[in-house]
């Protein structure tokens, strides 16, 4: 069959020719019939004790169709977590409510205190200003450190502490590890901060609620990337809608990474509003308040711990770290810092003790939760920079030094729960080092020493874990849900066919790779395969898009689907040509009798499927339409090595990236044009982390960074040409496409590299600087340079 | 953003009138400031007067006496395109955003609003301009009067900025990684009779000129006649993007950096 449309083509991505000529439809391009506006009032204090909401005057404002308030969500679910950790003392988490509209207290700002429902949206703001409050206010806490201290401010008074959970893993490992650090011939400590970010996809959230007066039905169109998760997770625990009374919609999404992975107070609330109204509801966010409302992410704060022998092997690694939740918990925060982050500190390296501690800690901020990588970027990054600090202490190339204690063997059984099935890390550093052209990095040097700049070459290497699974066993550790995909395959009688899957494409391109792999299963045109998405009412119950999760998983329940398309359309072949069922053959869309010049295509085949004339009635029913569920037996486990090379104006501070190699291992490709845009996305977005971007709450918690003014997200400008190479390629033993997920590598892989490349520059001119916390921007290399 | 009516007159003298009569009404240049803070529900005026039809004070010249001059109601593009005669102040304008803040925005909008980390002010201080007002002219030593102040009375519109074209002149814009503003930004020009330094970016104050490098410059127009000078950090703006003594060290720089492409 033409290469042009299956596995392993560059096909240009079909679902771009919409969205580059504005026909794509977001679900703010939805709008109902009757429609009405909600505005939030928001508490623009970080705490404070919510005494009165007088909406009076607010009522009588133009255009005021009601007004709601907390109390108007008395008795109604508050926002679910789906993920409870169990910690060191076997304890589950202090888990707080999360009210629809705050009730008695604000806890961050941002947090919504009422919402008024209006005929246009300029009526409901202007009816939000009149909206009469008494709020008192609370101390804030804001310092993870400080929010553990006795007497601290609680940001939920009904919980003993602001203490969320505190995590030991493994627990059991815990003397050893002390143990190895008393006996160790070298430790190097690192503390550090993984600064809190702001995911900012180029869509801001949307939700529009609509309720069918006449059948009972809810539907809610959002800016989601698991619309099945919104409905089981609202329908159940917040509103008590059954599902079969409930349709969630995502249709085009514009990015989420991760922020729109949960379950939002606007979605609930838009869904409700419309019954109580019975008119459809809608809520378009703002930048401003996506930026004090959409989930954040990272913000830990780390001190890592390498032990060596005298032969520069790695003994034990030990951490400590507090992430923080924010004010509540969204939808998946505990799973983040625990079984996400925990469980990669093993890295590439065949540590043998490894003991993690996380204290999980509520303040008054913006909830924090998954962000692209959403523990394993944390993990990556501390393992990666104390290694590149031992490296220095102990005077041994940094390359060297990983590759000694890389582990080579796999299967491999990390101590910290995971088994790795395949990698190859040599051969993604060798393929490294070619593409980076190390060799010619000391002539780049002189070049811009000779320019008054500091040049510098950073490397690390990276382990992550895609498509997070089986559903037994993160059952076992604290998920509220399963972790399987699914997907229906519907033939037509002509021939083409519809994917229904339960992945969800908000970027990835999965309308082009997943029809690819359609179309090579069956060998015909990717043209004839259609791939549905994002709608309950007529995908099967999935899981949704996050965790580089849908090639491995979804795509995994897809093939599974289409197999059992093939094995019934080559039982009806079978009667066709009067053959026996083993000796059918499948090739380029054609059936064949093997051994024989008999064929009927696949055309044909699916025609009689429809049109049973000719047709085995008695053994199989007609039509061609299958469902699979597919759960994961084991994660993923994609790998690879990353290059940076910074230039650094000794005068300024000012870091500039000079070239970027990414070295690659995701098993077998689909299609690798898309591979290399979620690399160069994923890049992009890390390099945005290590220079440019920065959260920023003062001591009373207030948002400092709260628009693009002071939000620093990356340009065009701030990126260099990539080198990227997905060459090697170990392929996961346990699915069947041997895939391994691509979506967040970039945004794991790159920040250790470009900070050690920053530090390698510093150090390179004299300048004693062992490490500098992220974002590195002018100010704060310059000030590290002051000494 | 709350209701408004909307004015946009064709002629100066409409515009001024319509700015004095009894309606709460504010000029409307380019909008890249005030738009903004109409969406934000910052400002609320009855009524705006939007300049951009007022052809007269759009465009580039050359006066007499040798001064470029640029109408208030210019955009930046135009004075990055038609400003040739003053390369240092083409290339400010050049920089100045991106390409649609570019072709909206105004100079007289940017003077007017003295945003303290805006370009424009350093050109017009460092080049000792003067500010032609429907009401009067200023010399640019009196038109900047702290962050977001300038002498300007209400109703008063620029229509024109002159600008004396200096022997050599540079622009250094060192950029705040979120914003592009000048984190810290230096224009440095000489002239027959001496060098100006301007300073946009630094100092609580706004623009400010750096009195102490002027007087090295001029008698020794070259880097090193001010690599020993230094600025206090006191008085500067320090924020999440820098301190003051790191704004303080890069006004240095940037001098530095400014007289030698200077040539």
């Amino acid at each position: 069959m033409p290469k042009d449309g299956g596995i392993g083509a560059s096909t240009k991505r079909r679902e771009d020719v919409r969205f580059l000529t504005g026909t794509g439809n977001y679900t703010d391009d939805i709008n109902l019939r009757g429609q009405a506006y909600v505005h939030f009032l928001r508490s623009d204090m970080a705490h404070g004790r919510l005494n009165t909401v007088d909406t009076s005057a607010a009522e009588g404002m133009p255009g005021v169709i009601r007004i709601f308030t907390g109390a108007d969500f008395e008795g109604i679910g508050g926002l679910p977590c789906g993920w409870q950790v169990t910690d060191r003392h076997g304890e589950v988490m202090q888990e707080p409510g999360h009210p629809v509209l705050a009730q008695g207290k604000v806890r961050h700002v941002g947090d919504p205190i009422a919402a008024v429902v209006a005929e246009t949206r300029e009526q409901a703001r202007d009816a939000a200003e009149a909206i009469e409050l008494d709020i008192e206010e609370l101390s804030a806490v804001v310092d993870m450190k400080a929010a553990l201290k006795d007497g601290a401010p609680k940001v939920h008074d009904d919980l003993t502490s602001n203490l969320c959970y505190d995590w030991g893993f493994v627990e059991e490992n815990k003397p050893a590890v002390d143990e190895a650090f008393k006996s160790a011939a070298h430790v190097t400590t690192l503390e550090l901060v993984n600064n809190r970010l702001v995911a900012n996809p180029m869509e801001p959230r949307v939700a529009v609620g609509d309720f069918n007066r006449s059948t009972g039905d809810h539907t809610l169109y959002t800016t989601s990337q698991n619309p099945h998760v919104i409905r089981l997770l609202m329908g159940a625990f917040v509103l008590g809608i059954p599902e079969h009374k409930l349709r969630v919609v995502a249709p085009d999404v514009g990015g989420g990474f991760g922020s729109k992975i949960f379950h939002y107070a606007e979605e609930a609330f838009c869904t409700f509003a419309a019954k109580a109204l019975n008119r459809p509801v809608k809520w378009t966010c703002s930048r401003s308040e996506a930026f004090m409302t959409d989930a954040h992410g990272r913000d830990h704060v780390t001190k890592v711990e390498l032990a060596l022998d005298a032969d520069n092997n790695f003994t034990a690694l030990r951490t400590d770290t507090h992430a923080n939740m924010g004010a509540y918990l969204s939808t998946f925060a505990p799973s983040v810092p625990t079984w996400l982050h925990g469980t990669l500190m093993a890295g590439n390296y065949k540590t043998p003790l490894i003991y993690v501690n996380v204290k999980a800690v509520f303040t008054n901020t913006v909830p924090v939760d998954a962000y692209r990588g959403a523990g394993r970027p944390e993990a990556t990054y501390q393992l990666e920079r104390v290694i590149d600090k031992a490296a220095r202490e102990l005077g041994v190339d940094p390359i060297a030094l990983r590759r000694q204690n890389f582990i080579t063997e796999f299967p491999y059984a990390t101590p910290v729960a995971v088994e790795y099935d395949t990698g190859d890390y040599h051969a993604t550093m060798d393929k490294l080092e070619e593409i980076a052209d190390f060799k010619g990095f000391d002539a780049r040097r002189k070049e811009s020493e000779a320019k008054g700049r500091l040049r510098g070459l950073g490397i690390n290497c990276y382990i992550e874990a895609c498509g997070i699974a089986p559903s037994n066993l993160v059952g076992q550790l604290g998920a509220r849900a399963g972790l399987y995909e699914s997907a229906t395959v519907r033939v037509n009688a002509t021939g083409g066919l519809v994917v229904m899957t339960g992945s969800h494409s908000h970027g990835q391109g999965h309308e082009t790779s997943f029809a690819q792999v359609v179309a090579e299963m069956i060998g015909i045109d990717a043209d004839q395969v259609e791939i549905v998405h994002g709608d309950t009412a007529n995908t099967p119950m999935g899981m949704g898009t996050y965790g580089s999760r849908s090639i491995a998983v979804g795509g995994s329940a897809m093939v599974r689907a289409t197999e059992k398309i093939i094995n019934k359309a080559k039982k009806i072949a079978a009667h066709l040509m009067e053959a026996s069922e083993a000796d059918i053959e499948l090739k380029d869309g054609q059936f064949s009798v093997a051994g024989t010049d008999k064929s009927v295509a696949w055309g044909d085949v699916t025609l009689a499927a429809y049109v049973p004339h000719n047709y085995p009635l008695e053994d199989i029913e007609p039509g061609l339409e299958e469902t699979a569920f597919y759960d994961p037996s084991n994660f993923t486990y994609p790998s690879g090595a990353y290059a940076c090379e910074v230039e650094v104006d000794p005068d300024t501070g000012k870091v500039t990236i000079e070239r970027f190699a990414a070295a690659d291992d995701f098993g077998n490709i689909i299609n690798p044009m898309i591979v290399s845009g979620q690399v160069h996305g994923g890049i992009g977005q890390g390099i945005g982390q290590a220079l440019l971007e920065a959260c920023v709450y003062d001591e009373n918690g207030q948002l400092q960074s709260g628009s693009y003014m002071d939000y620093a997200m990356p340009r065009a400008d701030d990126v260099p040409f990539y080198q990227v190479d997905h060459s090697c390629q170990t392929p996961c033993t346990h699915n069947p496409l041997g895939v391994k997920g691509c979506g967040e590598a970039g945004a794991i892989g790159s920040p250790p590299s470009v900070v050690n490349a920053v530090i390698d520059a510093l150090q390179s001119g004299g300048k004693n600087v062992t490490h500098i916390d992220m974002p590195l921007s002018p100010s704060r290399v310059w000030q590290a340079m002051q000494g | 953003m709350y209701a408004f009516d909307i004015e946009r007159p064709t002629r100066l003298t409409d515009a001024v009138k319509l700015l004095s009569d009894a309606t709460d009404s504010q000029p409307l240049g380019g909008g890249q400031t005030l738009i903004p803070a109409l969406k934000a529900r910052l400002a609320a005026p009855e009524r705006l007067v939007c300049l951009s039809a007022v052809d007269e004070i759009k465009g580039i010249c050359t006066a007499d006496d040798g001064a470029l001059c640029i109408g208030g109601g210019t955009c930046h593009a135009d004075v990055a395109a038609g400003a040739g005669a003053y390369p240092a102040l083409a290339s400010l304008a050049a920089n100045i955003g991106d390409p649609a803040v570019r072709n909206r925005g105004t100079i007289g909008g940017s003077l007017a609003n003295n945003d303290p980390s805006s370009c424009y002010p350093a050109a017009v201080l460092g080049s000792g301009a003067t500010v032609v007002t429907t009401n009067r002219k200023i010399a640019a030593d009196d038109f900047f009067e702290g962050m977001f102040t300038t002498s300007l009375e209400e109703g008063e519109i620029i229509t024109e900025v002159r600008f004396p074209v200096p022997e050599k002149a540079n622009y250094q814009k060192f950029e705040q990684p979120a914003s592009r503003f000048a984190l810290v930004g230096v224009f440095v020009a000489k002239y027959a009779d001496g060098v100006r330094v301007a300073v946009t970016g630094a100092s609580e104050d706004g623009v400010f000129r750096w009195s102490e490098a002027e007087a090295a410059l001029s008698s020794d127009f070259s880097a090193g006649a001010v690599e020993g000078l230094s600025l206090s950090g006191d008085g500067m703006i320090s924020d999440m993007h820098g301190s003051g003594d790191y704004r303080a060290h890069l006004v240095g720089v940037l001098t530095r950096r400014a007289v030698a492409a200077a040539g």
